[in-house]
Formats: C-alpha cells, structure tokens, sequence
C-alpha cells in the first residue's frame, strides 16, 4: 500500500513540486500498479518465465556511435553538444 | 556516548580511540567498448556526445548485451583478490533521479555479485596484514555532468553520455583499515594488481574513484562487537577521484570527527562530499535510503554462470610473486623489491636495466631514480631504458662518481620535464667534464691544495686530524665532485708527511 506520504517522498528524490490534485492522482495510480503485483502473486511458485538461458555475450568490437546531431536531435535544450539539464547542485 | 559501551565483554579506555576504515573502489575496466554496448571507450580526446549510441542513451526498444571482455577482467580481479565467484549471478537495476543517469536507472550487482568474500594483503602500520574484500561486481559508469554558472550554486547542468556505459568494477572492504596511510596502501596494492592483470589503466583520467566509509570507535570495540553494531556515526565521504586525495580526505575527516568527539557532540552517520581542490569534506544531500533505489533484476539481461570460467582462467605474475623473484633471481633486499614491484611501470623498467648490475640497478631505480621523478611529478615512462643502463654502466665502471651520476640524471629528467629531446648520459657528462679525474690527475690537485694551505698540512703534521677533513673538501671543491671522498682521502694520507702525536 503506497501512502501519500511515501508519493510525496519520490517527488522529493526526483527534485519535482506536485499539487494537492496530482498527489492524489499519483497515489491511486501508484496503487492501481500494485494491484498488478497481486494478481501476479496469484500464479503457483516455479511457474514464471524460466527461459533457460544465461552467459548471453558480445564480443569486444567496436560498433560506430551514432553522430551527435542524431543523438541531440530529441533534446529537450542543448549547448555546445551537451544536454542542457536544470540545475541539480 | 551510551551507545559504545554496555558490552560485558568489553571496557573502554577514556581518550584510546582507533580509526576504522572501509573502502569501496570504482575502477574503469580497460575494454574497447562499452559495458552493454559497442561505442568506443576512447572517448577522452573527443568532443561529448560523440561515443553514444541508443542503448547507452537508454532509448526505448534498445536492448543491452554484456561484453564478454568486461567479464572476463571482472573475473581475473575476483580470482587475484582471492574470491569466491557465486554460481549465479545477475545484473540489477539501480533507480535514482539525476541527470548523470539518462535511464533513470543504472545496470548494477545487488543480491547476486560476480563475487564474493576474497581479500588482499598490504603493508600495513604494524607489519604485513590481510584487508577482508566484502565483493566484487561489475556496473556501468554514468555520465558526466557539468555544473555552469557559478561554483556555489549553478544555474543549470550540461550532460556528457561519453562515460555513460564504461565498465566498472566496484571492490568492497571489510572495515579492515586502520589509518588513511594504510587506506593509501591498500589502493596502491590493488592498483598495482589491476596493473599487472592488463585490465585497468591508471594513467587514465577519471579511472579510479573512490568512497570510503570511517568511523573513530574506542580501542577494541571493533572486534568486541563487528560491524552489525552502531557505535559512533560513521561518514561516507564521496566523490574521492585521486590515490592522493584518499588519505587527504581520511586525514581530514578524522580531524574533523575527533573535534567532534573531543566537544561532547554526537556523530551521526551521514554522508559527505570530498572538495578535492580544497582538501575538505562537506555535507552532501544524499536522500536516498537503500530502498529507495527500487533494485529489481535487469530484464533485459540474463544471469551470469561464470564460476567454471574462472577457474580455468590462469593470472599472469602478480605483485608478491614478482617481488618474491626479484628477490630471489635479482638479490633485492626485501624493501627495494616491494618498491620495484609496487608499480608495473617501475617492475618493467628495473627488469629492462638490470642486467648491467642487479644490486646497483635496483638502489639507482628505486632510491635516486624514484624520489627524482617524485619531486618532478613525473613518469618512468618518460625515461629511456638504454639511457639509464648507459648511466648504470659508467657507474659500475668507476667513470663517474655518484654524485655526477646523480648531477647527470637531474641534468635529463629536468630536460625531458620541459619536453625536450634529452642528452645521452655520456654526452651529458662530456659536456659538463664531469668523467672522474685520473689520479695523476688528482695528485696535480692535491699538490695545489696544499701549496695554497701550507698552515693545514702543518697542522694535520702536528697530529690534527680535521685539517685532513679541510684539505679533501678543498680538492672536492677543486674537482667538482669529480673525485671520489674516499679515494681523496686515501690519497692525501699517502701524499702527506705522516702526522705525528
Ligand atoms: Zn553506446
């Protein structure tokens, strides 16, 4: 059960203001999600996705990073080929 | 202060405190490409941005695939820092919020690390001692943030991903350490053993950072109780990126904490931030408790059986197995192996010149050589092999003194600190004359000496043995220290009418 007190605390972490309405949106959506989890406890133990596989390597080789451009292309803001981001210190 | 006693077990001497000490170590693994993706690691001379692809821009629909490079370096430290590699393991994401992460998340090692419970000795305050390493696991590095605007309080943060997805390997420490030089050591050690498994690079910028963990409990509560008990706080320093800066912020931080003990204030346990240019630790925000990291397996990736390939894996010579050799192959004495194998660098060079004479080699790399490229802040690297085995030689053949062998050596180090094309040591020494006199040589200054001071000769002859002193540092000043003291001495008894009693 999420309560609006551990909401408030993830918006804290996440550095971001939420209102009173977005409180209450949040915290019943954080529930509804939870809920899933329930319905994923139901299933017997043993019964998940066993898919079989592990030790799943690439070799060490270099591939061609993508040009900035395309890689800035979605940015919100850039600068001199940086994200521009909000302050965080 | 109730809280550190209460143990029958266990009583407390007023004002006999002990440092405790753990350390966690981020170290770049040397790969050419990315932990979960194939751009470059040789990202340092470019511009930012240039070694991204999308799954280290974490863009929806990228799939992640581990290098199998970075887990084989990841196993050769877990099997030289003598660990146990668990059956199974498995990567974990690490949720935070902060630009350095475009995810929002980060690939880690949580309940299933590579490996687990290993240790590593060093040299420490009291003699040789055995630092217990918790675990090793592999995470990727995140990226690199740049605050602009002002130092105190930016006015936004601009975004570098070029590091983003460079293979780390995180060691843990018990809290073994007792001191910030031992902390000192213990990096240098397992530098040094990175080093000769070809899977770090020192050299390189940013490749090392460091938090450590440190308390100051009474003497003996420690052991009495382990580390599940809370004594005093304890701080985690963050954001040490330097083998300097470690035993600076240790040092800093004891100080720190000991004014606080000494005014009757309560130590809570809390992280801090270490100042590098400043050499302080700071309160740092840190608001995430563990849970709050939300650690689920990654679900993109599957688990790790690597244990049967790290028994077959074979470890090249490490740092104690080469001392050993020098000591045994070369005759080191026991201090001038541990200096000359401490560093891979050092180790090679020294094996490159010691062949013109191994004693004389190891006091020459390892006393003069060493402490001269320390005060210049520079590398071996930088030093010709033949050069030095050209200087060893005239030393071992008696053609220059010591002392112009060291005047030589400083003469190339300070030419090649500039960035210049450095003499060879025998021009260096025609140059400058500095070839040991003949002693046909040498008897022509000696007669001089004691024509320009007769009142000294007659004063050694009326049995004053200092005036022998005065007259080898007149001829040493004559020659330049071009003469050997000893051989200066020898010849003015033989030369001087016998001094009486
Ligand atoms: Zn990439």
């Amino acid at each position: 059960m999420i309560s609006e007190r551990d909401v408030l605390h993830i918006a804290e972490l996440a550095d971001i203001g939420i209102t009173r309405e977005e409180l209450d949106e949040f915290t019943g959506q954080f529930n509804d999600i939870l809920d899933y989890f329930d319905i994923l406890d139901q299933v017997e133990a043993g019964a998940g996705a066993e898919t079989g596989l592990y030790n799943v390597f690439r070799d060490d080789e270099v591939v061609p990073s993508l040009p900035p451009d395309e890689i800035l292309g979605n940015a919100g803001e850039t600068e001199d080929d940086f994200f521009r981001a909000p302050r965080v210190m | 202060m109730s809280s550190v006693s209460g143990s029958p077990a266990f009583q407390a001497v007023e004002g006999d405190e002990e440092v405790i000490i753990g350390l966690e170590v981020h170290c770049q693994l040397d790969t050419k490409t990315k932990l979960f993706c194939g751009c470059s690691t040789d990202y340092r001379d470019d511009g930012p941005n240039t070694h991204v692809c999308p799954i280290c821009l974490g863009l929806p629909g990228s799939l992640p695939a581990v290098n199998r490079k970075a887990v084989e370096f990841a196993l050769k430290v877990a099997k030289a820092l003598n660990c146990r590699v668990l059956e199974e393991s498995e990567f974990s994401r690490k949720n935070y919020f902060y630009p350095d992460l475009n995810k929002g998340f980060q690939i880690s090692q949580y309940d299933k690390p590579l490996a687990v419970e290993g240790w590593l000795r060093i040299e420490g305050d009291d003699g040789e001692k055995t630092v217990r390493i918790t675990r090793v696991h592999m995470e990727e590095d995140p990226g690199r943030l740049v605050h602009k605007g002002g130092a105190d309080r930016p006015k936004y943060t601009l975004v570098d991903y070029n590091r983003a997805g460079i293979p780390l390997i995180e060691m843990v420490t018990e809290p073994d350490i007792r001191s910030p030089k031992e902390a000192r050591r213990f990096l240098n050690k397992l530098r040094a053993t990175l080093e000769y498994l070809g899977v770090f690079d020192s050299e390189k910028e940013g490749s090392l950072r460091v938090d450590a963990n440190i308390s100051i409990q009474p003497r003996g509560w420690f052991e009495a109780h382990g580390k599940g008990m809370e004594g005093r706080g304890r701080t985690e320093v963050k954001n040490i990126s330097s083998y300097k800066g470690v035993e600076k912020a240790l040092t800093f931080e004891i100080t720190r904490q000991k004014n606080l003990i000494r005014r009757g204030q309560r130590l809570e346990t809390a992280t801090r931030h270490f100042v590098e240019t400043r050499g302080v630790t700071t309160a740092s925000r840190s608001k995430e408790m563990e849970q709050d990291y939300r650690y689920f397996p990654e679900p993109d990736l599957v688990p790790l059986r690597v244990s049967d390939w790290c028994e077959r894996i074979v470890l090249p010579e490490l740092p104690d197995a080469r001392q050993n050799r020098f000591m045994d192959e070369y005759g080191c004495s026991y201090n001038h192996a541990r200096t000359l194998t401490g560093d891979l660098r050092v180790a090679e060079f020294y094996e490159k010149v010691a062949a013109v004479d191994p004693r004389i080699a190891a006091t020459w790399v390892a006393d003069t050589l060493l402490g001269e490229l320390n005060y210049r802040d520079m590398n071996i690297a930088k030093v010709s092999p033949s050069h030095f085995i050209e200087l060893l030689q005239m030393l071992k053949e008696d053609v220059i003194t010591d002392k112009s062998a060291v005047e030589v050596l400083r003469v190339i180090l300070d030419q090649l600190a500039e960035g210049c094309q450095c003499e060879a040591p025998s021009s260096c020494v025609a140059r400058l004359n500095l070839a040991k006199t003949a002693d046909d040589g040498l008897d022509a200054v000696i007669e001089e000496v004691m024509r320009e001071h007769p009142q000294a000769v007659e004063d050694f002859h009326n049995g004053r043995k200092e005036a022998l002193n005065f007259l080898v540092g007149q001829v040493m000043r004559k020659t330049r220290g071009r003469v050997d003291p000893g051989d200066v001495n020898r010849r003015l008894r033989e030369i001087l009418p016998p001094g009486g009693t």
